[in-house]
Formats: structure tokens, sequence, C-alpha cells
């Protein structure tokens, strides 16, 4: 009796229903688990995507129904969207990345499995890397040097040697292309400046037109000067260029026939022929290229070298200007002004500023930077150079700057939450040791606050990486001719236009000439983007970590 | 009285607390409350927070080298007066101080007081031991380095001598570079009287040193300090009576912000002229 009734004001026995609570914390858990779910999503679908730019698939031959023989790589498989009625068995296609586009005009072609009449795998099947159209898949049917006579094809070693000649070829170009431009550099100085006397306002006048003939008069004697031995150099380089376009490869692809100049080729490969081992060296390879080469083609092929570079300069010189400039922000808030309607102005001012849409940042560091700051530092010291601006335009410096507005409040709040958490006693007992309040800032605050400045910077760093909108107006370029950082003097060049691996991405899987084919290569950049701002974070928490075990022995 | 050249010498310097230490030793015979001078002295001394009207007008002169003591209830305004000597009230917003605190002779609200000067005088302990994040060493030196004590061997010196004084140097000798915060509780208190050592204070002002440590830690503090006593004037608040009893030469009896009791201390726990001070030492309340 007593068991099953219950006595009113007891807190023993079972409630009906849920325990309360209960539904709640399953709630939180599973949002908790949506969120971790999404992140792995994220994370993998940009690794699995990007992994396919790397790894060398396998080349397929595909001989249909009727005859025609494909030759690529299967990129894709899906079932064909029935048309009006349910079909019983799904039919599915594939995918074929056959390249040779001078030839089919796309990179891709969908090919019912319906019609396939065989598969195969050969292993002469090759894909040529070229420097224009894109690759090419085929057979290699023929080889002929410059002089018309044919290489020994089935020969491995004939052929290796016939690629290395080609190879050595295009370096010797490159390197006389080099020495070109250091002979001519005096010579095209002269005729920069005699470009811009001639577009300047003096040309008019009687000086003007006597200094034109001037410089015109120096310019033909250096021009004559220089023109025996640019002469030479030239002619090497054209007789490279045309024994280049000369040998050549021919591919057979099916019916087709494709010649290759060896001008053209970067890497044959066999992709059928690579063991797995082979597979994860040349994958690696390509990764590494991929880092470290600069882009081809409209960014469709090649590396991504230089948005590598200009985004981790922009970040740096992000760095240099948004600690210090926050840091000090920030200690002046918490240190020395005095609490009142003023502070607490400027302390919303400082929040609200991290709401700002980031392109609002951009419209002003277009419009204060570039235009206001730029213009008058090229009336101050390029005026020579004018109408062509120097820092008038958009650069690295104004972007980096204007980065630094944009995540200047989080480098303040952070500080300014390290900087509250020093105990008092610290700071009193410094006082009382007769520092002074400078000393005391400098050598207990400072210090102790810095984790929360790291903080402030990680938060930063992070932002800064992945923020594109803003760029877009004060100098992100999609095809940069020079880095910002090379060996002439003053060899950081502040003024200059950089690329940006966030509006690389944004270029290459949007605007891009061959928006399928570069796919991969937009999510090979994203995951490079990704992997750059965790590296970023972690130094930062690392050295953070340093930090705070310093601190880690005060009792409470 | 010693010294002849203290008064006018005093009001001669304009910049009291910049003149050398010669001049500013031993200052003032004014008035003569036992076998030494007067170290630190108050007359009417109000303080208000804001509204708060923390010190009702205190008198107190306390003589040098010797320790005096000053009890009472919580929130009595001890701490607050004993603070009133190296200015460190003025960290506090919206504090005002009427009347005159002198130290050595001078009143150190005169607009001329280097206030760091001041402070490497009258050295200070507070309540909670406060290492900085750095090693004894750098702990240590850190006083004189900021008040411009330049030269290694110079600092080793300060560092092992302040250590000797307080008692600590045998402890930590083989890790002067580890860092302070290894030490426990009772030797980081003794590190942080050190520190306020290598100043080569005149004073040194004590904030309930022990009351967070243990019996053991508490004693070799109270050891310690009957020691500097040779050479220093120090001034404890406590809210230990038996500390006052054990260690102290004189002692003050706060109440609301007022100083009802001052004598030497043997009279005062034994023979108190108030009725209020006997009931607090007695532990009516407390």
């Amino acid at each position: 009796m007593r068991g099953s009734e219950t006595v009113s004001g007891s807190f023993v026995g079972r409630r009906k229903g849920l325990p309360s609570g209960t539904p709640g914390i399953w709630t939180t858990a599973l949002a908790t688990l949506a969120i971790l779910l999404m992140l792995g999503a994220l994370l993998w679908i940009v690794a699995v995507n990007a992994f396919g730019w790397f790894w060398p698939a396998r080349i397929s031959e595909i001989v249909l129904d009727d005859g025609t023989v494909r030759i690529g790589e299967i990129v894709a498989r899906e079932p064909i969207p029935a048309a009006g009625k349910e079909v019983a068995a799904t039919v599915y296609r594939v995918k074929l990345k056959t390249g040779n586009r001078e030839l089919t005009r796309s990179d891709f072609m969908w090919i019912d499995e319906a019609a396939i009449a065989a598969r195969s795998q050969s292993e002469d099947l090759v894909r040529i890397v070229r420097s224009e159209y894109g690759d090419a898949f085929g057979r290699i049917v023929g080889a002929y040097r410059d002089d018309g006579a044919q290489v020994d094809i089935n020969s491995p070693r004939a052929l290796e040697d016939f690629l290395e000649t080609g190879e050595e070829w295009r370096r010797e170009n490159r390197r006389l292309e080099n020495e070109r431009d250091q002979m001519r550099r005096p010579l095209t100085r002269l005729e920069e400046r005699l470009d811009l006397l001639e577009r300047s306002a003096r040309a008019g006048t009687p000086e003007g037109a006597q200094e034109i003939s001037a410089l015109e008069d120096t310019v033909a004697v250096e021009a004559k000067r220089l023109g025996p031995r640019l002469e030479a150099l030239l002619e090497d380089h054209e007789g490279n260029a045309q024994r280049l376009m000369r040998s050549r490869i021919v591919l057979a692809a099916g019916a087709d026939r494709i010649d290759v100049p060896l001008a053209n080729v970067i890497e044959v490969v066999w992709s059928n022929r690579l063991g797995f081992l082979s597979r994860v060296a040349h994958a690696v390879r390509e990764g590494v290229l991929f880092l470290f080469t600069e882009p081809r083609e409209a960014n469709t092929e090649g590396g991504i070298f230089p948005a590598l570079f200009g985004t981790v300069l922009l970040v740096l010189l992000m760095s240099v200007a948004v600690v210090p400039l926050g840091v000090v922000t920030a200690v002046y808030m918490t240190e020395y002004a005095r609490p009142g309607l003023a502070l607490r102005l400027a302390n919303q001012a400082v929040n609200n500023l991290a709401g700002v849409p980031s392109i609002v940042f951009g419209m002003f560091g277009l419009a204060f930077f570039v235009y206001q700051v730029g213009g008058a530092v090229d009336q101050a010291f390029f005026a020579d150079k004018l109408p062509t601006p120097t820092f008038g335009t958009g650069g690295v410096l104004w972007a980096s700057l204007t980065l630094a507005l944009l995540t200047v409040p989080v480098v303040v709040v952070a500080t300014r939450e390290g900087l509250l958490a020093v105990p008092r006693n610290w700071r009193d007992g410094s006082l009382a040791l007769g520092a002074t309040r400078w000393q005391t800032l400098r050598r207990i605050i400072l210090p102790a606050a810095m984790p929360g400045i790291l903080t402030g910077l990680i938060l930063a760093v992070s932002r800064a990486a992945g923020e594109v909108a803003p760029l877009m107006l004060t100098g992100a370029v999609k095809l940069a001719p020079s880095l910002p950082v090379d060996g002439t003097a003053p060899f950081l060049h502040l003024q200059r236009k950089f690329m940006h691996l966030g509006f690389h991405i944004y270029d290459v899987s949007m605007q891009s000439p061959n928006v399928e084919a570069a796919k991969p290569m937009a999510f090979a950049t994203t995951l490079v983007l990704l992997l750059l701002v965790i590296l970023l974070n972690l130094t930062a928490i690392v050295v953070r970590r340093r930090l705070r075990r310093a601190y880690q022995g005060q009792a409470v | 009285m010693e010294n002849p050249r203290n008064e006018d010498s005093m009001n001669s310097h304009q910049n009291v607390f910049r003149s050398p230490r010669g001049s500013f030793a031993s200052s003032t015979h004014e008035v003569d409350v036992a076998d030494h001078g007067t170290a630190l002295k108050s007359r009417g001394l109000h303080l208000y927070y804001g509204d708060t009207h923390a010190l009702k007008g205190i008198d107190l002169e306390m003589p040098e080298r010797e320790i005096t003591a000053l009890i009472g209830p919580s929130g009595c305004g001890k701490s607050t007066f004993l603070r009133c000597f190296n200015r460190m009230n003025d960290m506090i917003e919206g504090v005002r101080v009427e009347g005159e605190v002198v130290v050595e002779g001078m009143d150190v609200h005169r607009p001329d007081v280097d206030l760091e000067r001041l402070r490497k005088r009258v050295g200070m302990v507070f309540q909670k031991s406060n290492p900085f994040p750095m090693s004894i060493h750098e702990n240590i030196s850190f006083g004189p380095r900021m008040t411009g004590v330049r030269g290694r061997g110079r600092l080793e010196e300060l560092v092992e001598r302040s250590l000797r004084q307080a008692d600590l140097w045998e402890e930590v000798r083989e890790r002067l570079d580890d860092s302070a915060l290894d030490l426990s509780g009772g030797q980081q208190q003794r590190l942080c009287i050190a520190r306020a050592l290598a100043n080569e204070p005149d004073i040194l002002l004590l904030d309930e040193p022990a009351s967070a440590l243990d019996p053991i830690s508490t004693a070799k503090i109270e050891e310690t300090l009957l020691q500097l006593k040779e050479s220093y004037t120090i001034i404890i608040v406590t809210h230990n009576l038996q500390q006052a009893a054990r260690i102290a030469d004189r002692t003050a009896f706060f109440m609301l912000g007022e100083l009802v009791e001052y004598n030497d201390t043997m009279t005062m726990f034994t023979n108190p002229r108030q009725a209020i001070t006997e009931e607090y030492i007695t532990g009516r309340f407390g």
C-alpha cells in the first residue's frame, strides 16, 4: 500500500514522465554534436576535394559501342536523372577528364555507362602537363627531335633523354631571359624616364622638348652600346625556342592525334605505371610544387606561391601595425584614462568598430589610405612619376593597414582583459617598492598581460588571414607581376600589389576561364588557407602557453 | 637632537626626498617620545573615501627603531592609516586627505615630494604575499633596479644581505634563479620582506603580514621582525593581539576611524586606560 502511493511532502519515489532537465541536457548535447559534425564535414570536404589535385588518378581508355575511343581520368560517377518516369534499374554515367582542350574545347565529358563497350587502364597511357591548353591525355605514338629525327619511343631511356634535353633548353632560356633583363635594366630605366617626361605637362614647353631630345639621344647611345650583346643573347634564346618548338611528341587519343611541342611540356606522367609509394611521392612533390611555384594559365594551373607569400606578408605587416596600436590604446584606456562618460563612450566605440562590415573598412582604406595618404605621399616623394601613382594606388601597405584597423578592436578588448586580470597586489607591490607607474607598467603589468595581448593577436590574425572583401579594394589582384619582396633595393616594396589566398580562391572558382578544371585547385587553395590560419594560431597559442606557465605558481 | 643640523637643513632643502641620504636619516627632535627620535608622525589626519570619513583626526607619533603595532576591529582604519605613510592611498579613486603625515620630519604631501624616493625610504609588506612572477633574484633586486642602482656586484650584495636579514638566505641560496612563485607561503612573505629591505629603507610598514600564514611561519616572521627592529622602524597592522603583545614595543588601538588609545604595549595589555580597549583586548568584541 505504502509504496504505491506518493506521500505528499516526501522527496523519495519516482516522478512520472521524464526527469525534468533531461531533455534540456540532450538538446544542448545535440547542438554541440551538430556543430562538431559540421566542422568535421567542412574539413573533410575541403581535404577530399583538394586531395584530387595532387593524387595522380589512373587513366582509363574507354571504348564506346560505336567504336569511339576516349582517354582520360574518371573524376565522377552519378545516376542519370530519370527523365519523366521512374526507371527500374538506375543508370549511371561517368565524368571523364579528357583534357586535350584544343580539340574538344572542354576538359570534361559525360559518358553513359550503358554505352561503354570496354574499359582498360593500359600502362602506356600518359598525361602530359602542358603550359598551354591544360593537360593532354593519350598514348605516345611518336617523338621527333628538332632535326626531324625520330626518337625510339619504345626505349624508356631514349624518351627520357629526349625530355631531359627539352628541360635543359627551357632552363637555359629562363637563364637567358634573366640575363637579358639584367643587361637591359639601365636602358629600361632611361626609357621609363623618357616615357614619363613625354607624358608630363612639361613636354609642351621648350625646355621640356630639349630635355626630351637629350634623353632620346642618351637612349639611342645606350641602345647602340648594348645592342650587339643583346642581339647575341636574343639569338641564343630564339634558337632554343625554335628547337623547343620543332621537337615534339605525338599523342594518340582514339582517332585524334595531338602534337605537343617540347616547349609546352612541363611533365609527362605515366600514371598507370605508378605503384602506391610512387603515387604518394608524386602527390607530395605536386603538393610542394603547388606551394612554391607560380600560377600558370590564368591561375588555373601551377602553384599558388605568390598568393601564399602575399597572405603571410600581409598578416605579418598587419600584426606589426595592430599590436602597438591596440596595446597602446588598451593601456591608455585601462591604466590612465579616468573612468567616466568619455571612457564608456570610447569603450563602446571600440566594441562597435568590431561589428562594422569589412567591406566598409575596404572603402575606408581606399578613400583614406589609398587616395588621401597615398596621394599625398606621391605628391611629396614620387612627384616625378605622376600621373602614374606609386603609393596612390592599392598596395600591400595600405591593405595591411586597413586590416589592422579592422582587427584593432579585438586586440584592444583582449589586451584590456589581460591588463585587468593582472593581480592588483603586483601593481601595489611594484609601486610600494618605489617603481614609477611607467616602470610598473613596463616591468610588471605588460609582461603579465602578455597572454591577453597574444590572445588578441591570435584572434586578429585569424580574422585578417581570411578577410577578402577589404583587400579587393585596397590592392589584392588576380595576378601580381612581382612579389612585394625581392632582390632589388629596398627589398620590401610596400607599394606593390599582391596576391592573396582568399582572393585567389574566389578568382579560381568563380572568375577563371575554366572553372570546372580549376575546382580541385580552388579546394587545394582553401586547404592551404585553412592550414595557414591554423599554423599561425598554433604558433601564437604555443607562445602563450609558455608565457602562462611562467605565471602559474601564483596562488589564487 | 643628536643631529644638530636637522631642523634648519631640512627646511632649506626644497626637495627633501631627492636630497642625499645623509641629510635625511636622523631628522627631527620635535617630540621626544622615547629613547629614540620620532620616525613617523601624523597630526590631525583626516581621510575620506568619497563620503566616508575613514580617519577622524589621528594624532600619533611613532619612534625610531621600535615596533609599533596597530590593532583594532576590521574596518577601523588601521590599514588606511598605515598606507598614508607611503601614500599608497593615492592609488584609490576619490580619496581626500587632510592634516599632516610626517615621515622623518617631512610632510609627505608637500608638492615637491618625490613619491618614488619616499616609497624607497618607507618599505611596505602586504597582507597577501605578492612576489612578482620572476626569479627570486629578480624579485629582490626589483626595487633597487627600478630606483637606479646599477652594477651586478652591488645588486648581488644587496640580494644576499636582504635575504639574510629576512632569514631566507639559507633556504634559497641554491635556487636564486628559480621562480619566486614556487616558494611556500611563509617563504613568499619573507621574500616580500627581503624585497622591501633591498631598497635599504628606514621604515618598514607591514599590513597584517602573517595573517595568512601557519603558526610556524608566523613565528619565523616575528623572529625576523625582532631582529630587524635593531636597525629599522617597524609599523605593523595586526589582528592577532598575541602577536602585538609578543613583538610590539608600542601599541595603538583604533576604532571606527579614531585612535582610542596609544601606549607602550605592556601598559596597554595589562592596564588599559579606556574601558573599550580592555573590552577589545580581552576579546569581548572584535
